[in-house]
């Protein structure tokens, strides 16, 4: 680094005019003088008419010079003070007239505006009112594309459909195993610590088991596939709306609800029952390996007591309830792709509230389902 | 200052493991050009470009800003080297989360410990300099392509940089936007002294601000030759560069290099 020599501005007047000396190397890391001086002498009641520069002893310079210049030259103008940049090195003009060279167009800078409490409620209120406009028509336009489907004549390719269903199937059967496995190894813990009390550590099967079929293996199932899948599909459908990729299938001519949407949702409609299942068994194998390791209960006993347990309706509540959350799952993550804006944070802002959506919508519909089934008496 | 070697590339080979995209390439860039990178589609041109700045890794050689090596040096170094850069990607890539000022100041507030007020002025100095004054609390996806790509620009100078890169600066602008941000650039490179390296294959800029070039041949896998622009349509014997500098109208040869010898 070269030595810098500090910038100063020296100012001295000849009757109107004021002559401001730019000395020393204006460069980014050093301090700049201040121009308050400056400013003053041209401040209010001040009687100079002319504002002069010289730089014969001008060092090196870059923005920093810039931005003093364009803050004196500004503020000059404003009090309507005439300044001389003709003596100014040329490329310090040049660079002065590409800045003044489109003017600041009017009403594009933005104020801040405080907004008042009443307003914040109220643009709340219409914001989940368009929501759930949004959701119904989402939820409309599905179902004439399902509906084109059953007629056969919704246009998809059908090698999309068996990709996402060994997206969402096989593939996230690691991830299913090892959570469902776990929840049916915690429920077989909290119900043991009371069952035990009594003796009754037989019960744990009961527990683990009518736990996992009506209840825990669906909706673990669902709640890990809304992170997975639902994410992925908002993330895949909004990087397609920032590409402009869903603009060109509907110029030629595809429907994105049927070519997009439509294979999507079949695909976790498809497969969400048979994860749930899955996801029964795991929870049960995990009640199983506590109850045998740890509380005197043969294998066989427990086995048994699963079987006499649960029922064979028990296993379609789950299989529904969870079959359900697959369509919701799907609708939220395509809804909030096909709503994506056009831009980076966009898609990131599409996932999450596609995650937080589908969580929501699963939690209500689980509850609205155990109660009806609670008050129907299955 | 006149030709003072800014950039040079060393016997360079770019490649994808083995897939050789292009070998020797051996050239000069002098302070104050605005040197051209050209060829067809699909030769390389971005890809050296990547191999410049610092993103890719060269097969073979070496790539010397002034006396210092860009790949032999130190990961510390060779950010120290690249300080002195500024890049503008082919469609600004702005930071769609920030807004224009707030992506201007970000490498000002990374590398220089300037206060907010300071960074606030130079960010509306750079933002007007490039036509874009009030537009500091926009987000990148409320303006248009050409303003998206003169706030890349602006953000590219935010540093004061010694050399500015262009990835094809006119692709996807109508010719009187592409006309005035040839316009910017020169004026740029005249007034701050910047050099200015260009990866563009719009003649009417090649031949409008480029003062030095090289022809990269995917064909053959290396540059055929370098020279100014002008020069070269006027001078070279390739068919290949001449098919290239006249849109394939070769026919129309000698009336262009007529026309440019008047010019």
């Amino acid at each position: 680094m070269t030595d810098n020599f500090p910038c100063e501005i020296k100012v001295s007047r000849q009757e109107h005019t004021l002559k401001a000396a730019i000395v020393g190397d204006w460069v980014m890391g050093s301090e700049p003088p201040a121009l308050e001086a400056v400013l003053t002498q041209l401040g209010d009641g001040s009687d100079i008419k002319q504002l002069v520069f010289s730089t014969e002893s001008l060092g090196r310079w870059d923005s920093l010079l810039m931005t003093e210049l364009i803050r004196l030259i500004d503020y000059g103008a404003k009090q309507g003070i005439q300044v001389d940049t003709t003596t100014l090195p040329e490329g310090i003009q040049g660079l002065l007239s590409l800045v003044y060279a489109v003017p600041e167009r009017v009403g594009a800078r933005r104020q801040e505006v405080k907004t008042p409490w009443f307003e914040i409620i109220g643009k709340g209120g219409i914001r989940i009112y368009n929501d759930a406009q949004a959701l119904v028509t989402f939820i409309g336009e599905t179902a004439l594309s399902i509906a084109a489907l059953t007629r056969g004549k919704a246009r998809f390719r059908w090698v999309d459909l068996w990709t996402y269903i060994q997206d969402c199937g096989p593939s996230a059967l690691p991830i299913v195993t090892l959570i469902s496995l776990l929840v049916g190894l915690i429920l077989a813990f909290v119900g043991a610590v009371q069952l035990a009390l009594f003796g009754a550590q037989i019960y744990i099967a009961d527990l683990v088991g009518l736990g996992m079929t009506r209840e825990m293996g669906g909706l673990m199932a669902a709640i890990i596939m809304s992170g997975r899948t639902g994410a992925a599909y908002a993330a895949q459908l909004g990087t397609m709306q920032v590409n402009s990729e869903i603009d060109a299938l509907k110029t030629m001519g595809f429907e994105p609800m049927e070519f997009l949407v439509l294979p999507r949702i079949l695909a976790l409609i498809l497969i969400m029952p048979l994860l749930c299942l899955y996801a029964d068994l795991m929870g049960i194998i995990g009640g199983a390996l506590v109850t045998v390791s740890f509380f005197d209960v043969s294998l066989v006993e427990y086995l048994n007591r699963t079987a006499n347990a649960v029922h064979i309706p028990d296993f379609i509540i789950g299989v529904v309830k969870c079959a359900v959350f697959g369509v919701l799952i799907a609708l939220s993550g395509c809804m909030r792709g096909m709503q994506c804006g056009r831009s980076a944070s966009a898609v990131g802002d599409a996932a999450t509230s596609a995650v937080v959506t589908g969580i929501v919508f699963i939690v209500i519909a689980d509850s609205l389902m155990t109660v009806i089934c609670n008050r129907l008496g299955i | 200052m006149i030709a003072a070697p800014c950039l040079t590339i060393k016997n360079m080979t770019m490649a994808y493991g083995d897939f050789v995209i292009q070998r020797d390439l051996d050239f000069t860039i002098n302070r104050g050009d605005i040197f051209i990178i050209m060829g067809g589609s699909g030769c390389g041109k971005s890809t050296l470009l990547m191999h410049l700045i610092g993103l890719q890794h060269p097969a073979k050689g070496d790539v010397l800003y002034g006396e210092q090596s860009l790949w032999q040096a130190e990961h510390n170094a060779r950010q120290r080297i690249l300080q002195r850069t500024g890049v503008l990607f082919q469609s600004g890539a702005l930071l769609s989360s920030m807004t224009l000022a707030e992506n201007v100041a970000l490498p000002i507030t990374e590398h220089t410990r300037l206060g907010s007020q300071r960074i606030r002025e130079i960010v509306s100095y750079k933002l007007a300099l490039v036509g874009l004054a009030g537009f500091e609390d926009y987000y990148p996806s409320e303006i248009s392509g050409g303003m998206q790509k003169r706030a890349g620009l602006a953000r590219a100078m935010a540093l004061d940089p010694e050399i500015l890169f262009f990835d094809e600066p006119s692709a996807g602008l109508d010719p009187v936007s592409a006309k005035l941000l040839d316009d910017l650039i020169r004026s740029l490179r005249d007034n701050l002294g910047a050099t200015v390296v260009m990866v563009t294959h719009e003649l009417a800029s090649i031949f409008a601000i480029g003062t030095n070039s090289v022809f990269l041949d995917p064909e053959t896998k290396t540059m055929i030759v370098s020279g100014p622009p002008k020069q070269l349509l006027n001078e070279s014997r390739d068919p290949k560069v001449i098919r290239f500098l006249t849109r394939g109208e070769t026919e129309n040869r000698t009336e262009n290099a007529a026309k440019n010898q008047e010019t």
